[in-house]
């Protein structure tokens, strides 16, 4: 198939930034969006100007790299996909696709679709572990059973990819998806226990800090999370963040 | 007298490790802030290493090229990770995980090695599960486990099939809290392109940041290389795009010699390839062939049918299949090893069996699975004579629930739905297990320098079981290099801080800048993974699941020939003080160029067939790998001097005292 993309092209934070369009043919249906997004780059190079800038790496939705808004949405369509997992066969011959990158005051644009987040990190940073060093001496793995159900929970948060998919669709450019997916695998396991307040309040307060936005509950962030993360995940760390902010000293 | 000492401990295999742990030199903890280590890479391997030498005291500065230690490529692994911990009671032991080990990499990789590892293996869960992994576990709480290739006994650990995943966020939540201390210093978006020698030592690296294109030296009184495997020389792997040799061959040309590097793993069950456009391969994991079985049709009209369309896979009957692997191979079945495997399916597609249209994939069959985990819910919730699409539904809810993200993967990738017709699969490269040569210490022949998960070449031989890859890189980074490295260190402890401004910094510095500027001012008309796809081929055509001394010869001519094209004709527009996508690639490409030669090189000189390295002029009559271990049961570790071509070969020869060595058997 043949498609016109209209493609975010910014040089740099201070660069204001346009979409540019450009014509792509013979596509098949069965190519991912990245290697169409290939085929552009190399058409770009070989007529010698600059090839468009975008993450990527794992390539099978794993990673969180990829991040491209596609048609409005984070992803691009398709539900609990990724960039990279999107395939061509979901776009028709003739189609203009329009190709952003991820918009939110705490993920600057370093060059066209390449954006910083790196806050995510430091929120991870805030707080985002269990205080344990490397020994050889932890208690067995089996000296302490979790019960299936909570185990199963604890995994399905811990799913998430930290793309920031949650970020770029939430009108108020919002990371609670994210950090609830963090704050719940914890407090569901007896691992986490132990610091569950402090991890709660340090996260929280450093999400702040990032510049992210409030939650509003328009739940936007569980429809485009290519991990399906849960709302349930939000309304535990509202739990856990009030537990703590009652009774920060437990 | 080879050059090369591998510094294993002496006394009996089991107790090694503890006394060499008990006698290793120690640095005192004050001492410890006075040293500096660069950790290269955050992947298993490199974010557990970096998270424990800081938690010890030492200062860490780590690197990845991505934008986030999170994301290195170990997030990928799916399938599960080993460990001897005999918790299904069906008699597992350090011996039993040592054993299947050397085992299955067909006899070249080292008794005190991978003893040590599978001694360590059980270790690795407990401090997984301490950090909050949430691994799989049963009904009664306790941790789950599932069978692997090549072996009797059921010890993955596994969560569903993100192990990697999980593994990895638990090594970078111990990583950030050291980051948050200020213990480790994180530079992201950064690429080593050199390492600094002074006085012979390592002492330091040159690293590109790739937001900026700033060109940087750092220093070290050691630095790690974590930098993961290279099998993206073949272009299309099971690998995460970025991955490459890059920070390995640096180090290999500054004197670290490169191990075995023709040992390749092929992963026999990988989603085929659909187009010249792929860019990558995707594996549906090994832990499906607990459940699934392949086969092809026994007879070649029914092939027919199936590559045009006429009959579905689902019509052929049972007595016409082809259960290929059960036939041969009755003790381990579906579940021999991967280089077993993944010959097996090549001998029926080369004898015209393939189950697409390209010829190149067989089924891996869910259906018997479906119907027997289906009777068996039918059985517990009491359902009397269920019917067939009742029994059917329950077991997919059972496969579903066991490997229902891999179902989803394929299905996202192909439009086929696994539950209801048999995936398509066929072999791809996937792992790496040459790499820096490193002694028990876990040191390259540069003092300084230490290179530990699948950037080593340490603990698989010739083929790597499913599900160690990841036991490594954690046994490596958690339990065996922040003793090790001490040794090293001991003696650094007056050193102080290395100076950048020497001369040998300076140096490195500009023959780092000279090549960068040589590909900007390039002026080609090929981007980059033009060639990097011929080389792909060439690699997959002479140095793949087949290899001869006629094709090897004409690879490396072919290699040689590439070599030049691309340095004539490569274009990489952008410039160097910029976010450089294909700048970051060109220089990737150039040293698997470089690799590819010497791989060739190494499968040539290597006359015979062992694990994933398979010479057609040495096989049996049933056309299994024939090993020569009079001749060739060692390490070849290369030297650089100047250009593969010249590499002079350096061999350790491998000792089993322990092990009686024996023809595999999976029969
Ligand atoms: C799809 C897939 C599934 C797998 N499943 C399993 C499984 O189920 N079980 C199992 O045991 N194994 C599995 N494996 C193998 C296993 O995942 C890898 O061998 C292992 O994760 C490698 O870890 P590592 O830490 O050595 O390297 P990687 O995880 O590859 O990390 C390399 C790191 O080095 C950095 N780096 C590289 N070069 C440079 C440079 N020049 N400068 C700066 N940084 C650099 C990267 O940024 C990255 O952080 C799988 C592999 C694949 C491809
Ligand atoms: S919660 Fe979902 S959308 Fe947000 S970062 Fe995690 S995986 Fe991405
Ligand atoms: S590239 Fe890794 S998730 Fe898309």
């Amino acid at each position: 198939m043949n498609l016109t993309l209209k493609v975010w092209r910014q040089n740099g934070a201070n660069d204001k930034g346009r979409l540019e369009s450009y014509q792509v043919k013979d596509i098949s249906p069965d190519m991912s969006f990245l290697e169409m997004m290939d085929v552009l780059n190399d058409q770009i190079i070989v007529e010698g100007k600059d090839p468009v800038a975008f993450d990527h790496d794992c390539r099978e939705g794993i990673c969180g790299s990829c991040s491209m808004f596609i048609n409005g949405e984070a992803h691009g369509p398709g539900r609990g996909i990724t960039t990279c997992q999107l395939h061509m066969r979901t776009f028709n011959d003739g189609d203009t696709i329009y190709i952003e990158p991820w918009r939110a005051a705490a993920f600057p644009v370093i060059k066209d679709l390449v954006t910083d987040r790196s806050a995510f990190d430091r929120i991870i940073q805030a707080g985002g572990y269990v205080s344990v060093n490397t020994s050889g001496n932890t208690q067995d793995a089996n000296a302490l059973p979790i019960p299936k159900d909570d185990a199963d929970k604890a995994f399905d948060a811990a799913t998430c990819i930290g793309c920031g998919a949650c970020v770029a669709t939430c009108k108020n450019s919002s990371a609670m998806l994210f950090v609830s997916a963090k704050v719940s695998q914890l407090a569901l396991l007896p691992q986490g226990d132990p610091e569950r307040t402090t991890r709660a309040l340090h996260m929280v307060e450093q999400m702040d800090k990032e510049g992210f936005g409030n939650c509003t509950n328009t739940g936007a962030c569980e429809v485009e999370c290519p991990k399906e993360i849960s709302l349930e995940n939000i309304a535990r760390l509202n739990r856990e963040y009030l537990r703590a902010s009652v009774n920060p000293d437990k | 007298m080879s050059v090369l000492d591998s510094k294993i401990p002496s006394g009996p295999l089991a107790h090694k490790w503890t006394h060499h742990k008990d006698h290793v030199n120690l640095v005192n903890p004050a001492n410890k802030r006075l040293i500096d280590v660069i950790v290269v890479g955050t992947g298993l391997a490199g974010s557990s290493a970096a998270a424990s030498l800081a938690e010890m005291g030492y200062n860490v500065k780590a690197l990845c090229f991505q934008d986030s230690p999170r994301r290195a490529h170990s997030i990928a692994a799916q399938g599960g990770i080993n460990a001897a911990k005999n918790y299904q009671n069906d008699g597992d032991s350090t011996f039993r995980l040592f054993y299947d080990t050397i085992k299955g990499g067909d006899y070249r990789s080292r008794e005190a090695n991978v003893y040590r590892l599978a001694e360590v293996s059980a270790s690795i869960i407990d401090q997984c599960v301490a950090q909050g992994v949430p691994f799989a576990r049963d009904y009664g709480g306790l941790l789950d486990n599932r069978s692997f290739g090549g072996v009797l006994v059921s010890r993955t650990f596994y969560a569903k099939g993100q192990t990697g995943q999980q593994l990895l966020l638990g090594a970078y939540s111990a990583l950030s809290r050291q980051i948050a201390k200020g213990k480790v210093e994180m530079l992201n978006r950064h690429e080593m392109l050199d390492v600094v020698l002074v006085g012979g030592k390592a002492r330091g690296i040159i690293a590109r940041n790739l937001v900026t294109g700033e060109i940087e030296r750092i220093s070290a009184h050691a630095v790690v290389l974590a930098s993961g495997g290279y099998g993206n020389v073949f272009f299309l792997s099971t690998n995460a795009m970025g991955s490459n040799v890059t920070a390995a061959w640096k180090a290999h040309k500054k004197g670290a010699f490169f191990a075995n590097p023709c040992f390749t793993q092929i992963h026999p069950t990988c989603i085929p390839v659909s187009g010249d456009y792929q860019s990558k391969l995707t594996l549906m994991s090994e832990s499906l062939r607990n459940d699934g079985r392949i086969w092809v049709p026994k007879k070649l009209e029914d092939v027919k049918a199936i590559r045009d369309g006429s009959k579905k896979p689902v019509q052929i009957a049972e007595e016409d299949r082809d259960y290929y692997l059960e036939r041969r191979y009755p003790s381990f079945g579906n579940l021999v090893p991967r280089d077993v495997a993944s010959r097996a399916a090549k001998e029926r597609c080369d004898e015209g069996y393939g189950v697409n249209k390209t010829g190149e994939a067989v089924f891996l069959d869910f259906s018997s699975a479906i119907m027997r985990y289906g009777k068996t819910e039918a059985r517990i919730r009491g359902i009397e004579n269920p019917s067939t699409d009742q029994v059917r539904a329950l077991g997919e809810e059972v496969v579903g629930n066991k490997y229902g993200n891999l179902f989803q993967m394929y299905e996202k990738i192909t439009d086929d739905n696994p539950y209801k017709t048999p995936m398509k699969i066929y072999p791809a490269v996937h792992y790496t297990m040459g790499g820096i040569w490193v002694d028990y210490n876990l040191q390259t022949t540069v003092p300084g320098l230490f290179a530990t998960g699948e950037a080593n070449f340490s603990d698989h031989g010739a083929n790597r079981l499913g599900a160690s890859a990841l036991m490594q890189g954690l046994a490596d980074g958690y339990f065996v290099l922040p003793y090790t490295i001490g040794e090293y260190l001991a003696s650094d402890i007056r050193t102080g801080k290395i100076s950048t401004d020497l001369p040998e910094f300076e140096a490195a510095e500009k023959a780092v800048r000279d090549q960068l500027n040589k590909f900007i001012n390039n002026k080609g008309t090929q981007p980059v993974d033009f060639f990097h796809k011929k080389l792909g081929r060439i690699m997959w055509d002479q140095c793949g699941m087949a290899r001869s001394a006629e094709g090897l010869t004409k690879a490396i001519a072919d290699i040689q020939a590439l070599r030049k094209d691309f340095f004539a004709n490569v274009r990489v527009s952008g410039k160097l003080d910029e976010l450089n996508p294909e700048l970051e690639k060109a220089m990737r490409v150039a040293d698997f160029i470089d690799l590819g030669e010497l791989m060739c090189k190494d499968a040539l000189e290597r006359n015979e067939s062992c694990g994933g390295h398979f010479r057609t002029e040495y096989q049996t009559e049933e056309g299994e790998a024939l090993r020569d271990d009079v001749n060739y049961a060692y390490v070849a570790a290369w030297e650089y001097t100047g250009s593969p071509a010249d590499s002079i070969l350096h061999k350790e020869d491998l000792k089993f005292e322990e092990v009686e060595l024996k023809q595999r058997s999976y029969k």
